[in-house]
This record gives C-alpha cells, structure tokens and sequence, in this order.
C-alpha cells in the first residue's frame, strides 16, 4: 500500500537539463531530510537487485523527490557473447518499478562466458564490433521497450585492428538502433590523453542533437610507462579544471542537457557533491543567459 | 545487419585473451591490444588488470568487516585476491559476490591458526543476506493470543525472509559483537564455548542476537517446518533446561516470524460431500 501510494505522488521522470548526482547510501539520509535543490539522481541499477532491505526503501523515497536515471555497468553490450536474458529481466523489473528518466550503458564489455570482470572492457572499433554491438542495442530496446543511452568510455589501450574513429562508432551504432547517446566529457579528456588525440576536437565533433545526458568525474594521474602519464577514470575526487573548460564548451554548442556529477569512490560529504553539481548547473545558467543576450 | 557467425567468434577470442591475461598476471598482453612502446602496452593493460583485481577484492572486504578487522588489511588483502583469482563472479550483482568465501576461508591454508575465521565469515554473509531479503512485516508475540488454545500445539511459524540461524562451536557471536561495536576488542575468554546466531530484519537494521542452545535447537525445528508442539517436545527431551518463553520472546522480539500457520483440519474435520 504504501509502495503505491508513493507511485501517485512521485515527481515526473524526465530529466531536466540541470544537473543531477549519483546517489550514494552514505547519502540516503540527508538528502531525504534536507531535500537539496537537486536535478535528479543516477543509480547503477545492480546495486538495486536484491530483494529488498534498505537500498529499496531508499530508493523509493529518493524517487518519489526526484526523477531518476539508471545507468547500468553489467549488460556487457560490447560481450562477443549472448546478452544475458536474467539481467536484461532485473533491468526491467527495475525500470517498471522506478519509472527512471533514463536507462544508459556503457560501449563496453565486462563478462566473458560466466565471468563478470567488474570493469569497463574496451572494443576494437570495426565494421564487425560495430555490427555485434547494434545487434545488442537492438535487443535491449525490443526488450525494454525503449530508446537506451551509449556512454563513450574511457580507455587505456587501443587496438591494431580500429580502423572507424570512436565517434564515428558510436554516430553509427545511434543511426541504425535508434538509441541516444551519453557523453561523459571526463572519458574524453582521459582517452585523449591516454592516445594522444586533442579532446577539443572530439568535443567539437560529437554530435550533440544524440546526447541525452553528459557526465563529469574526477580522474587519476598514474605512470604511463616511458615517462608519459596516464589518466585514470577514478571517480574519487573532483572535477578537473580542464574538464570544467571542455564541459563550458561542449554547453555552449549543445545548450543545457541533463549532467551528471559521478562520485564513487572515497566518497566526500553531501555539501560537497552538491557544490560540483552547482557549478555544472551555473555553466548551463551562465550559457541559457548569454544565449538570451544574443537573441 | 546482424553481426556473422564468424565475427562473433572473432570476437569472442580476442575477448577470451583478454580476460586470460587480466585474470593470470604472469600471461603477456594479448596479440592486438597496442600501445605506443610495449613497456607502455604493459603499464596500461595493468590498469585492467589492478581494477578487476582490486575492485573484486575491495567487494568481499565490504562484505567481511569483521574477518577483515580480526586478520588484518594486509593479510585479508592477500586472502582475497586468492579468492577472486580463483572464484571470481558469476554475476554482475556485485552484492551477490562473497557466498563461498566463508568455505574458502575454511580450507585456505594461512588462516588455519584462527579456527573461527569460517563462522564468523558465515555469520557476516548471513547478516549480507538479511540485509538484501524480501520486506516482510514481523509479527509481534501478541499474536499468540489471538490463536485458540487448543491450537496452539499445532501452530507451524513460517519465519521472516530476512532470518538466518548460524550455529558455531566457537563464540561466533561475542567475537563479531567486540569487532564490530567495540574500539578496543575486548578478549574472548576461554569460558566462551559455541554460540548460535539468530540473524534478522524486521525493519532497515539486520539484527544479530546471541541464541542458547535448545532455544536454538527449538527455532531450527520451527524453520524446518514442525509444530511448534513436536519443536517443543524435542527440545524438552534434549534437556530439561528448555525455556519456551525465553524461546518465544527471543524469537518474536528480534522480528523473526513473518506468519502463523493454523493448523491443518484432521480428515474427520472435513465436510464430507
């Protein structure tokens, strides 16, 4: 009874073009009780499949505030190998259930046979990985009935048999599924500096009218070998100045879109999350009043 | 265009190598993964290799505090990274992942010192269940006055979704307790024989109580689907000592019990057709 009565007064579940956050369980209690200027929240939905316990009825209650995004890491979209029908079903019951914005993945792969590596795997980009992935897209929006997200990733190789540019992969896989795109503008800055190509230009050359929602994270700086550095996509810090300059950038082409703020891992307190998110949200202002200027 | 046999193939065993290599650090950076230099190839697929590792590693620590307090970050480090080499998941719900290592723990040869290790390890994954089971409103005790007195011998209790009984020789409860709320650990005497563990959730929290023996014996009858009457029996006769309310109020109290079952119409009940 009370799971339906929170259904008929849930907030509406489109994304706004305002930034929202990853939601954490070190967070659950304050963003209930304080109810913070948020746009919106993002899950991974795998750690919403138990049965029930907390997660759920937090999730409910964050729901019923806020329109929700779920972004999945365990379909394996980029996986030589079938997709699997038990987690497709769990993404489902979930998307039923939470009524969510947005379902995205990543241009990835994570399990091979019955393994789940718990990493973002990268792909060669082919005319036959190309091929194999849209057939995945394909059956995971028959499945759900609905248009997914494809998140660019970031990478730590490369592969001698690429032979498309990754926007070009990703502009394909859109025009034959149908589905959207996510641009997390961190993965760009951390691929271009891992393969030496200039993220302005990605930024410049993405198409913007397929982007649903763009994220932002922090990153690593480790040895690349050679003396060169390596980034890592760590989740675990803030946003990067030049990240923030390609994000401004990125706005003032595409107009305010749906931004995540993603913070996984050593997690800082809520009023710091909520400032990262604040900053993003004035870029999008900043840009809808410079426009309102110029029109 | 659907993708051909062949390029699924293809595929699939550049994948294969991939994950042979992330999972066996000794194997070479697969054909057709390039970098600049090799000893950069090196260094960045490394970064695979460290995330899987360290990410899996990092799952069973979330999920084994206490083991983790009582053998030390370094040596649980190194215990679960045996673990995820070997047993790495099968599923992509990570909060899943960790079901065996109490048996791993059990045969892993540098931790047969601490006898106890396994028990505690069942207890904490019996705790990660409950926290993750099915919502269930608990009962309260109240209920069993509202079932005729007659019946009440042939009552079943069907248990809440969330309850686990986790039976030790070792004081399993009293060593997670001190782990688990005390700054300092408090030493766990000689005294302190086997302990049984009722794990629960009536609510948010996952409830961990310290259960005597023949209270235990008695709810295990109950799980397994006697009578309350048959369950009660078969503690009495196993000693004397048997307290039934301190059985019930244990049970009730810690939100244990989700239904109770009436009892089953005898044949002569049956309204004949």
């Amino acid at each position: 009874m009370q799971a339906d009565h929170q259904l008929a007064t849930r907030v509406n579940a489109a994304l706004p073009a305002r930034t929202g956050v990853g939601l954490k369980p070190e967070h659950y209690r304050e963003i209930l009780d304080t109810q913070p200027d948020i746009g919106w929240f993002e899950v991974h939905p795998e750690n919403y499949m138990g049965a029930g316990g907390p997660p759920h009825h937090y999730l409910e209650r964050v729901r019923a505030l806020y329109p929700l995004s779920l972004h999945g890491v365990g379909l394996s979209i980029g996986a030589a190998g079938p997709l699997s029908v038990d987690h497709l079903t769990r993404i489902k019951a979930l998307i039923d259930r939470y009524d969510p914005g947005q379902f995205s993945e990543h241009l990835a792969w994570s399990t091979h046979d019955t393994t789940y590596l718990n990493d973002l795997l990268p792909l060669p980009y082919t005319r036959d990985t190309l091929d194999l992935v849209v057939d995945h897209v394909d059956e995971v929006q028959e499945y759900l009935r609905r248009r997914m997200l494809i998140e660019n990733p970031s990478t730590y190789v490369q592969f001698s048999a690429t032979d498309m540019s990754e926007i070009d992969f990703l502009e394909q896989i859109a025009e034959r599924t149908g589905c959207g795109l996510l641009l997390d503008v961190n993965n760009v800055f951390v691929s271009a500096n891992n393969h030496g190509f200039d993220p302005i230009a990605y930024i410049d050359q993405f198409p913007v009218h397929l982007i649903g929602e763009v994220h932002l994270a922090g990153h690593a700086m480790i040895d690349g070998g050679d003396d060169t550095s390596l980034l890592v996509d760590s989740h675990d810090r803030n946003v990067s100045d030049p990240v923030w300059a390609l994000y401004t950038r990125l706005i003032q082409r595409s107009g305010p879109l749906p931004t995540l703020i993603e913070w996984d891992n050593d997690i800082p307190s809520w009023p710091v999350l909520e400032a990262e998110a604040h900053q993003a949200d004035a870029i999008m202002t900043a840009r809808r009043s410079n426009h309102g200027r110029l029109h | 265009m659907a993708a051909s046999t062949e390029t699924v193939r293809a595929v699939g065993a550049l994948q294969k190598a991939f994950v042979e290599a992330l999972l066996r650090p000794e194997t070479p950076v697969p054909d057709g993964v390039s970098a600049a230099t090799q000893a950069q190839r090196v260094k960045r697929f490394n970064v695979y290799r460290n995330n899987v590792h360290a990410s899996l590693a990092d799952a069973v620590a979330a999920r084994f505090p206490v083991i983790e307090r009582l053998v030390g970050e370094e040596f649980f480090r190194a215990m679960a990274l045996v673990f995820v080499e070997r047993y790495p998941p099968t599923s992509p719900i990570l909060s899943q992942y960790g079901g065996t290592f109490p048996q791993f723990v059990d045969t892993f040869e540098p931790a047969q010192d601490l006898p106890y290790l396994p028990d505690v390890a069942r207890l904490e994954w019996a705790r990660n269940l409950a926290y993750h089971a099915a919502d269930e409103v608990a009962l309260e005790i109240s209920v069993l006055g509202t079932i005729p007195p007659e019946d009440l011998d042939d009552i079943r209790l069907r248990l809440h979704p969330a309850t686990q009984l986790i039976h030790s020789p070792f004081p399993i409860v009293s060593i997670w307790q001190t782990n688990t709320h005390d700054e300092e650990v408090r030493p766990i005497g000689t005294d302190h024989g086997a302990e049984c563990a009722l794990v629960t959730r009536p609510a948010l929290d996952v409830l961990v109580t310290e259960l005597p023996s023949l209270s235990a014996s008695c709810i295990a009858a109950l799980s397994a689907g006697d009578t309350l009457g048959t369950a009660v029996r078969d503690a009495t006769t196993q000693s004397d000592a048997f307290d039934l309310a301190t059985t019930l109020t244990l049970l009730f109290a810690s939100g244990a019990v989700a239904e109770i079952i009436p009892p089953v119409p005898q044949p002569n009940e049956r309204t004949t057709l």
